[in-house]
C-alpha cells in the first residue's frame, strides 16, 4: 500500500497540470490494467493447466510439444486462433453476432473491479459490492443467448435455450446461498465480509454454512458451463452449442468469458465461505507469527488455486448430468436447502452461536 | 457546466435515443436489447442521484432476468410483420390521442410546476460513508414492514395463480420419476444369459 501511496504521488508530481477529476480516472485506469492484464494471463494458463491436470488424471501427458514442458502451448493456441478467418453464417445477424462475444466478455471483466485482494487493495470500494457482482454477473447470459440467436443456426438456438433457462434459474439459487453470509456479516460489501471473517479459521463462514458452500460451488459450476453441467456446449447432444458456428478470434473470447468466470467464481468462494485475504494460521501460537510475513493475497491466491483445481477435478471425475435433472436439482433441491437454511442462520443468529454472530 | 452535469446531460441523451431506438426498430430482438440499453441509462442516472441500490436491482431483476426472459419469448415467437402492419393505419389516430394524453398527464403531473427547483429544493449531498442500502432497509422493515410484506404475499398469489394455470391438466404431463430413475438396479434393465461359446475344433 505504502508503494501505492508512492506511485499515486508520483503520479501527482510528474504531470502537475492534471487537475483531481483527470488524475483519478487516469489513476482507475492503470489499476484496472493491472487487474486484467494478469487475469488474462492467468486465463491463457488456467487452460494449459487444465489439460495438463485432466491429461494426468487420465494417464496421459497433456500438451508438450510447445516449449520447454508446453508451457508455450497456450501462446501457440492464441496467435492460432488470432490469425484465423471469421465466418459468418449466411443471413446471420452481423451486429448481433460480433456483439454477443463483447457481451461475454464484458461482464466476466467488469465484475473484478469490486473483487477485495488484500486490505486495502481493489480497483474500487463499492458499498453494493456483492449485488454489484449479482447483477454485472447476470448479463454474462445475454452473450450465450444472442450468440444462438444471431447464427442463424439451430443447433446454437437450442444451446442457447437450455443455456438461458439454466443460468437464470442458478441465479436464484446463488443469491439465496448468499443471503445467508449477508445474513452473518450484516453488510454486502465485500470487503466488510472479508473483514468479518478475521480470528482464524473458525471464524471462517464455511462451518456454520457448509451447505450453501457447497451449492455455491455446485451452483457456480452450472454459472459457468462447466462439466457436469456444460449442456450449453453439449458437445455429444448438440454439436457445440452456442458457440458452434463461431470461429477464430470470436470463439476465443468466448472462451476467454468462460474461464474469467470460473476464476471470478473461484474468487467469491473464497471471499464468501473461506475467508479472503486471512491467513488460516491466524490465532494460532507459533504458525501465526511464523507466517506473519505473507502477505494477504498471497493466501487469496492460494485458497483460489484450490477452487480453480476443483474445477478440473470435478470435470475429469462425473459423468455429465441430463437436462431435466439439473432443473430438478435447482428448483426442487437446491432452492428449498437454501430457504430453510436461511431460517437456521436466522435461528443462529438470535441463539448467538459460535464466533461468527 | 461542472463533470456532474456533463455527465447527466449524456445519460439522458442516450436515455431518450435508445429508447426511441426501442420503439422504432423493426427488429423484435434489436428492440431488446435497446430496452436494455435503455434500462442501463437509468440506472446510471439513479447512481447519479445516490440510488446506488435502486439502480442495481434495476439491472439485476429488469436486466437480468425480465430482459432476459423477454428475448426467450422472442426467439420462440413466429412474428409475421405483415398481419402486424396491416392495420396500423387503423390504429393511427387512437394511438396518437392515447399518447397526447399521455404526455399532456406527464407534463402536468412531473412538470417544473409540480418538481421544480422553487417547489422541491435540491435533495443534500452525503458523504462517501453514507450507506444507501442500510437507510432504504431501515425503512423498509420498520417503518413500512406491512406494505412491504403485503406486496411480498401478492408477488406470491402472483406466482402462484400462474404456476396453478399451467398446470390444469394433468393428464397431458409426461413426468419423469426421479425416485425410480435412482432406485433402479442392474438386474431390471440388464438380463445377463450366459451362452456357451462354440469352440474353434467345432468350426
Amino acid at each position: 500500500m505504502e508503494l501505492w501511496q508512492a506511485f499515486v504521488q508520483m503520479v501527482h508530481t510528474l504531470i502537475p497540470w492534471l487537475d483531481g477529476t483527470v488524475a483519478s480516472i487516469f489513476i482507475i485506469l492503470i489499476k484496472a490494467i493491472a487487474l486484467v492484464m494478469p487475469l488474462m494471463l492467468v486465463v491463457a494458463y488456467f487452460t494449459y493447466a487444465e489439460r495438463k491436470v485432466i491429461g494426468y488424471m487420465q494417464l496421459r501427458i497433456g500438451p508438450n510439444r510447445v516449449g520447454p514442458k508446453g508451457w508455450l502451448q497456450p501462446i501457440a493456441d492464441a496467435l492460432k486462433l488470432m490469425t484465423k478467418e471469421i465466418i459468418f453464417p449466411t443471413k446471420a445477424n452481423i451486429y448481433l453476432f460480433l456483439l454477443a462475444p463483447v457481451l461475454a466478455i464484458a461482464p466476466a471483466i467488469a465484475v473484478w473491479a469490486v473483487i477485495p485482494f488484500d486490505e486495502g487493495i481493489y480497483v474500487t470500494n463499492l458499498d453494493i459490492s456483492l449485488l454489484y457482482v449479482l447483477a454485472i454477473g447476470s448479463i454474462g447470459v445475454y452473450g450465450i443467448i444472442l450468440a444462438g440467436w444471431a447464427s442463424n443456426s439451430k443447433y446454437p438456438l437450442l444451446g442457447a435455450l437450455r443455456s438461458a433457462s439454466l443460468l437464470v434459474s442458478y441465479e436464484i439459487v446463488i443469491g439465496f446461498a448468499l443471503v445467508t453470509v449477508v445474513m452473518i456479516a450484516g453488510s454486502v460489501n465485500l470487503n466488510t465480509i472479508v473483514q468479518a471473517q478475521q480470528g482464524g479459521i473458525v471464524h471462517w463462514y464455511f462451518i456454520p454454512l457448509f451447505p450453501m458452500m457447497v451449492i455455491f460451488f455446485i451452483s457456480a459450476l452450472v454459472e459457468t458451463n462447466r462439466a457436469p453441467f456444460d449442456v450449453v456446449e453439449g458437445e455429444s447432444e448438440i454439436v457445440g452449442g452456442t458457440h458452434v458456428e463461431y470461429s477464430g478470434m470470436t470463439f476465443a473470447v468466448f472462451v476467454l468469458a468462460e474461464y474469467a468466470n470460473m476464476i471470478l467464481m473461484a474468487v467469491l468462494a473464497v471471499v464468501m465461505f473461506f475467508g479472503g485475504w486471512h491467513s488460516p494460521f491466524e490465532a494460532i501460537p507459533y504458525l501465526e507469527s511464523a507466517f506473519a510475513w505473507v502477505p494477504g493475497i498471497v493466501w487469496l491466491l492460494a485458497k483460489t488455486t484450490f477452487f480453480m483445481f476443483l474445477y478440473l477435478w470435478v470435470r475429469a471425475t462425473f459423468p455429465r448430468f441430463r437436462y431435466d435433472q439439473i432443473m430438478r436439482l435447482s428448483w426442487k433441491v437446491f432452492l428449498p436447502i437454501t430457504i430453510i437454511w436461511i431460517f437456521v442462520v436466522a435461528l443462529m443468529t438470535q441463539l448467538e452461536l459460535g464466533p461468527w454472530f | 457546466m461542472n463533470s456532474e452535469q456533463i455527465i447527466f446531460y449524456i445519460l439522458s441523451f442516450w436515455f431518450v435515443a435508445s429508447s426511441l431506438a426501442m420503439i422504432f426498430s423493426r427488429n423484435a430482438a434489436k428492440a431488446v436489447l435497446f430496452l436494455v440499453l435503455a434500462f442501463f441509462s437509468a440506472a446510471s442516472i439513479w447512481i447519479l442521484l445516490e440510488a446506488e441500490f435502486l439502480a442495481i436491482t434495476l439491472i439485476l431483476v429488469y436486466v437480468g432476468a425480465v430482459m432476459v426472459l423477454f428475448l426467450f419469448v422472442i426467439k420462440m415467437l413466429n412474428i409475421d410483420k405483415s398481419t402486424l402492419r396491416a392495420k396500423f393505419t387503423g390504429y393511427l389516430p387512437l394511438g396518437l390521442i392515447v399518447a397526447v394524453i399521455i404526455v399532456a398527464e406527464m407534463s402536468l403531473v412531473l412538470g417544473a410546476n409540480q418538481f421544480g427547483l422553487d417547489v422541491f429544493s435540491s435533495p443534500a449531498r452525503h458523504g462517501a460513508d453514507y450507506s444507501n442500502i442500510t437507510v432504504l432497509a431501515m425503512q423498509l422493515y420498520t417503518t413500512y414492514v406491512y406494505p412491504f410484506e403485503l406486496a411480498a404475499v401478492l408477488l406470491l398469489i402472483a406466482i402462484i395463480a400462474a404456476i396453478t394455470l399451467v398446470h390444469r391438466n394433468e393428464t397431458s404431463r409426461k413426468k419423469q420419476s426421479i425416485s425410480e430413475q435412482v432406485n433402479v438396479q442392474a438386474k431390471d434393465r440388464v438380463r445377463l444369459v450366459s451362452i456357451t461359446s462354440p469352440s474353434k475344433e467345432d468350426k
